[in-house]
């Protein structure tokens, strides 16, 4: 009779810790260490926030287009955002963003186009090669921030599209869906959903507008318009329209969100203006974020943000009193 | 004799109670400006939450009449003054606030007349200053019967606080929509009670 002998070190198969208990260790571990350090470092727990499922990108730096200005700390441009599908509150995005998913995406493209339908992200984003701008942004309440974005020329994506000549208008549409987002859940908000905005074809081909995936190097965080925007750095915040589901090329001027909301006081044109002010609030100056805390950080308004030399030629003989 | 002491004590307690709550929205205001969580842009999150902590003890002591209805316990009364007081407190600091950490103090005249939302704002602090001037017990005396229809201007300021706050919405109006319904309910109960005419201010009778 064989009597098998088992080495001291071998461990019978009911000793072993199941694999789920395993990781779950692990798990608890980390996030131990996470909250252990963020209790530590307060500003910690935000950053790993921001960072969370965000990818790096590949791109060069355009400098020739980007402003040497100090830029504004990622931690602010992520968590103090207007995105009032998640919540008209500045917090509201950074909070509530998380609800909606990114991945996959697709672009619906429409209109007075040669290659119209329906395009998956990576498939209308493949021919272009990122680049790296850094734009002043400034929002339509005076307040204003530096960011660098990783994206495409506006333009370069268009082209791809092939308008016709009937195109004079693009529009642009966010997602919209109640389930992933929350604020188009009130019952008192006025805007009409989804989000709407537009640029003339001239605008749209200009070299400064642009879309965005990313910031500071990596893919857009969600309050920050993911997985793709657009910037018009010459234009008050609110026409760097989020979450694009919808492109459109049109002949007719399209309504855009602000304007079918209160008419006299947001336009189609919405360009950067210190001579035209807001009827609620002076446009002369902003605050430049992140502002002081004892003295607010005021500075002057420019012209078209600062663009006047790329974008005031479109505006030519325009009464920009008039169209606002 | 002794009983009477302790009433007198308890009384002492909830008054210093109440005036230390009534203080907690500065305190963690303050706490949380020290641990750099009022976000990018302080003077904007400052301003706005020292208006809304105004308007919300505001609401609290258009709340102690109703109370003292529906309870029939007159001892609320006691918190009137304190909570009225508390309301000046903070919408000074509102103001305060709004001139130094956001604003600017340049031509004062023209910021709080050339903006609707601002006179709004200016004109409920107005209607608040003589109430604030008179709530010592010597003008109380002084003014008499005088002092009722004079303290009842708590309710037009009120309203143009509302008004205030409603025209700086920019697109959803949710939490103007709450707090309108709030202060509704409250002038509403006293239009039942009472009849209109006693939310007319300056008025005697």
């Amino acid at each position: 009779m064989l009597i098998k002998q088992r080495p001291s070190w071998v461990l019978p198969e009911s000793e072993v810790t199941p694999k789920s208990i395993y990781l779950n260790r692990r798990k608890f571990m980390t996030g131990a260490i996470g909250a252990a350090a963020s209790l530590t470092v307060p500003g910690l727990l935000h950053a790993n926030d921001a960072s969370s499922g965000l990818k790096a990108l590949d791109y060069r730096s355009a400098t020739e287009y980007s402003t040497d200005e100090k830029k504004t700390p990622l931690d602010d441009v992520t968590a103090y955002n207007n995105f009032y599908e998640f919540g008209t509150g500045k917090g509201d995005p950074a909070k509530y963003a998380g609800e909606m998913s990114v991945d996959p995406w697709s672009v619906e493209v429409e209109g007075e186009c040669e290659r119209p339908g329906r395009y998956a992200l990576e498939d209308l984003l493949k021919p272009h090669d990122y680049e790296e701008r850094i734009y002043r942004l400034r929002c339509v309440e005076a307040w204003s921030m530096v960011i660098p974005w990783v994206g495409v020329p506006l333009a370069d994506v268009i082209k791809q599209l092939q308008p016709n000549s009937r195109a004079k208008y693009v529009y642009f549409e966010t997602l919209h869906d109640p389930k992933q987002m929350r604020g188009q859940r009130s019952l008192f908000s006025t805007v009409e959903w989804p989000y709407r905005e537009g640029l003339r074809m001239d605008e749209a081909m200009n070299e400064l507008a642009f879309l965005a995936v990313g910031l500071y190097g990596e893919t857009l965080p969600n309050q920050n318009g993911a997985p793709i925007r657009l910037v018009v750095p010459w234009k008050y915040g609110f026409k760097s329209i989020k979450s694009i589901v919808r492109i459109r090329f049109a002949e007719e001027q399209p309504k855009t969100s602000w304007e079918m909301l209160a008419p006299n006081e947001y336009g189609f044109y919405a360009n950067v203006n210190p001579e035209v002010d807001h009827p609620r609030w002076s446009q002369k100056q902003e605050r430049r974020l992140p502002s002081g805390i004892l003295r607010p950080n005021w500075i002057e308004t420019t012209k078209f943000n600062g663009y006047e030399e790329q974008v005031a030629h479109l505006y030519k003989g325009m009464d920009l009193a008039k169209y606002y | 004799m002794a009983a009477i002491t302790k009433r007198v004590m308890a009384g002492v307690a909830a008054k210093v109670m109440v005036f230390c709550l009534a203080l907690v929205p500065l305190a963690l205001l303050i706490s949380d400006i020290l641990t750099g969580s009022v976000g990018p842009d302080p003077g904007q999150a400052i301003t706005e939450r020292l208006g809304l902590t105004a308007f919300q003890i505001l609401l609290l002591t258009l709340l102690i009449t109703p109370l003292k209805k529906l309870t029939g316990w007159s001892g609320w009364l006691r918190y009137r003054r304190m909570l009225g007081l508390f309301v000046f407190f903070y919408a000074s600091l509102h103001i305060l606030a709004f001139l130094q950490l956001l604003l600017g103090w340049g031509d004062l005249w023209a910021t709080f007349t050339k903006r609707p939302y601002l006179v709004m704002g200016a004109a409920a602090f107005v209607l608040m200053l003589p109430l604030a001037l008179t709530s010592t017990k010597g003008m109380m005396r002084r003014l008499g019967r005088g002092w009722k229809p004079l303290h009842r201007l708590i309710y037009p300021a009120a309203g143009l606080v509302w008004v205030h706050f409603l025209w700086q919405a920019r697109s959803d109006i949710t939490e103007m929509v709450v707090y309108g319904v709030v202060l509704f309910v409250l002038l509403g109960l006293r239009v039942y009670w009472s009849g209109l005419s006693s939310l007319i201010p300056l008025r005697r009778g």
